[in-house]
């Protein structure tokens, strides 16, 4: 799933998280060797798709679907509801995405632990929304590296040593 | 599963069977199985096959050699890291521009030497001589007198040696040959320690062979030689002492017959053990309370030179602040 769209993704998902995370990230300053949420992310993602769905390839984005009917319905699945914000505008943006293709599509976000999923419906006031953040993004990413500021699940951020050693 | 640093002492082959890795030693075959390491130190003389090899790189993997004097020879440092064009444009930025190549070089003397004097102060020395090497290092201009100011200290520091090891000489600091047992632990230390720090600059992206300290041409790996400076007296000398004042290591642990002095089989085993006791060790890191081992504070390092050349933060070196 890395690709560049999908990176994008992420991007639009960090810009809810943190900016210094979104700009870290923007120039492949990871942590990713080493970051067990992003492991445990992987592990749920396998998990919970492996059966009867499957991986849509639409140009360089990747994402999970599966078909109902005539619509498309792709899913992001999260380990909790913390950055629910944040996933919720990932997944628009990629249903954004889908829509300059002509495909249309809705989105499904869930959350297995808490046996809950809610749907995602790209309307028009969701595209001036998106289309907002996209415009914001390259400006912060362009500019110097965001101070960190210190939130409450910096502890839990894989960049949390990087931030405030 | 934790990884782990796993020093290899004996001869052998390091092999892959689908994934897992053996070491196999005369009739001995060992797995290692390679989710749980971090770092290989092969200190006997270590043959790995090649598809040992590409499985290391894949899941980055260094693997530091040692000649059979146990003197740091190079190391395998996987290609696929974590590269950022961005770091490495802006750590060569800081390179080239003098001012801040200064501001660096001068930002390790003066935490090597900040470190060199919290050793004497906590072994019961006076470290007077070697604070005052901090006036020369503020005054200087050139990368070669901070380099001088270095060697000031470093001169005062050693001259406590003698008076805070109970059991050996030191007498100066000789390298090749070391003259003695002392001298033979230190050239070892510094070269395991060397070998953890690159290890570290490993998993970050900065670029090894751009060095402020030292001449970037001076090895592959220039920048460990910078970050090593600090924590040598903090890692190295301090088990040094360790170990002699409490006679683990004794001279039956040396062998002086290739016309100087160095750790036999036996001695090495002591030493590497009581060294990854030490890189495992943990202080409670007092701007991100939590506990960090020793060889994280290797690491940190390395980020807040990340943060540095991105203009984020200053860098401040590390000093002991236990
Ligand atoms: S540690 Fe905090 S400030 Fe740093 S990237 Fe993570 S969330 Fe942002």
């Amino acid at each position: 799933m890395i690709d560049e769209m999908y990176i994008r993704g992420v991007q639009v998902n960090y810009y809810f998280v943190c900016k210094t995370k979104l700009w870290l990230f923007s120039h492949n300053v990871s942590m990713e060797r080493e970051s067990d949420a992003v492991r445990l992310g992987k592990l749920i993602h396998r998990s919970v798709f492996d059966r009867d769905e499957k991986e849509v390839r639409i140009g360089p984005i990747a994402i999970d679907a599966v078909r109902r009917g005539d619509v498309i319905e792709i899913r992001e699945v999260k380990k909790s509801r913390a950055f629910e914000k944040a996933s919720y505008y990932q997944l628009l943006y990629y249903l954004y995405y889908l829509s300059r293709f002509g495909i249309k599509a809705v989105g499904r976000l869930s959350f297995p632990k808490q046996r809950r999923s809610e749907e995602v419906i790209l309307n028009e006031d969701a595209v001036k929304e998106i289309e907002n953040v996209l415009k914001e993004i390259p400006g912060i990413v362009e500019g110097e590296m965001p101070e960190p500021d210190y939130k409450p699940h910096c502890r839990k951020c894989a960049y949390f040593e990087f931030c405030f050693t | 599963m934790k990884r782990r640093n796993f020093y290899i002492v004996s001869d052998g082959r390091l092999k892959r069977k689908e994934n897992t890795l053996y070491f196999e030693s005369g009739e001995d075959r060992r797995p290692i199985p390679v989710n749980a390491i971090y770092a290989i130190y092969a200190l006997g003389s270590l043959t790995v096959t090649s598809k040992a090899l590409s499985y290391l790189a894949r899941e980055g993997i260094c693997v530091h050699f040692f000649n059979r004097y146990g003197l740091y020879e190079g190391s395998f440092y996987p290609r696929e890291g974590l590269v950022s064009g961005e770091v490495v444009i802006r750590q060569a930025e800081h390179y080239l521009d003098h001012d801040k190549r200064l501001y660096l070089a001068k930002a390790f003397v003066e935490g090597s030497i900040m470190n060199m004097a919290r050793v004497l102060r906590k072994s019961g020395e006076d470290d007077s001589e070697v604070i005052s090497a901090l006036q020369a290092l503020a005054d200087a201009g050139r990368i070669d007198e901070v380099m001088g100011a270095e060697a000031v200290a470093r001169n005062a520091y050693y001259s406590k040696f003698d008076s805070i090891l109970q059991e050996m000489k030191f007498e100066r600091r000789s390298r090749q040959p070391p003259e003695n047992e002392v001298n033979a632990m230190i050239s070892f230390g510094n070269s395991l320690l060397y070998s953890a720090v690159i290890s570290e600059i490993y998993h970050t992206q900065l670029h090894p062979a751009i060095s402020f300290l030292h001449e970037p041409m001076e090895r592959r790996f220039s920048l460990a030689l910078d970050i090593a400076e600090l924590f040598k007296p903090v890692i190295v000398d301090r088990l040094i002492f360790n170990l002699v004042n409490r006679k683990v290591v004794t001279e039956g642990d040396f062998d002086d017959r290739f016309n100087g002095v160095l750790l036999n089989e036996n001695g090495r085993r002591k030493f590497v053990k009581a060294f990854n006791e030490r890189l495992e060790k943990t202080v409670k890191h007092r701007k991100l309370k939590r506990s960090v081992s020793y060889q994280r504070l290797i690491r940190l390092e390395c980020y807040k030179l990340v943060k540095h050349v991105l203009n984020a933060e200053k860098y401040r070196p590390f000093v002991m602040w236990w």
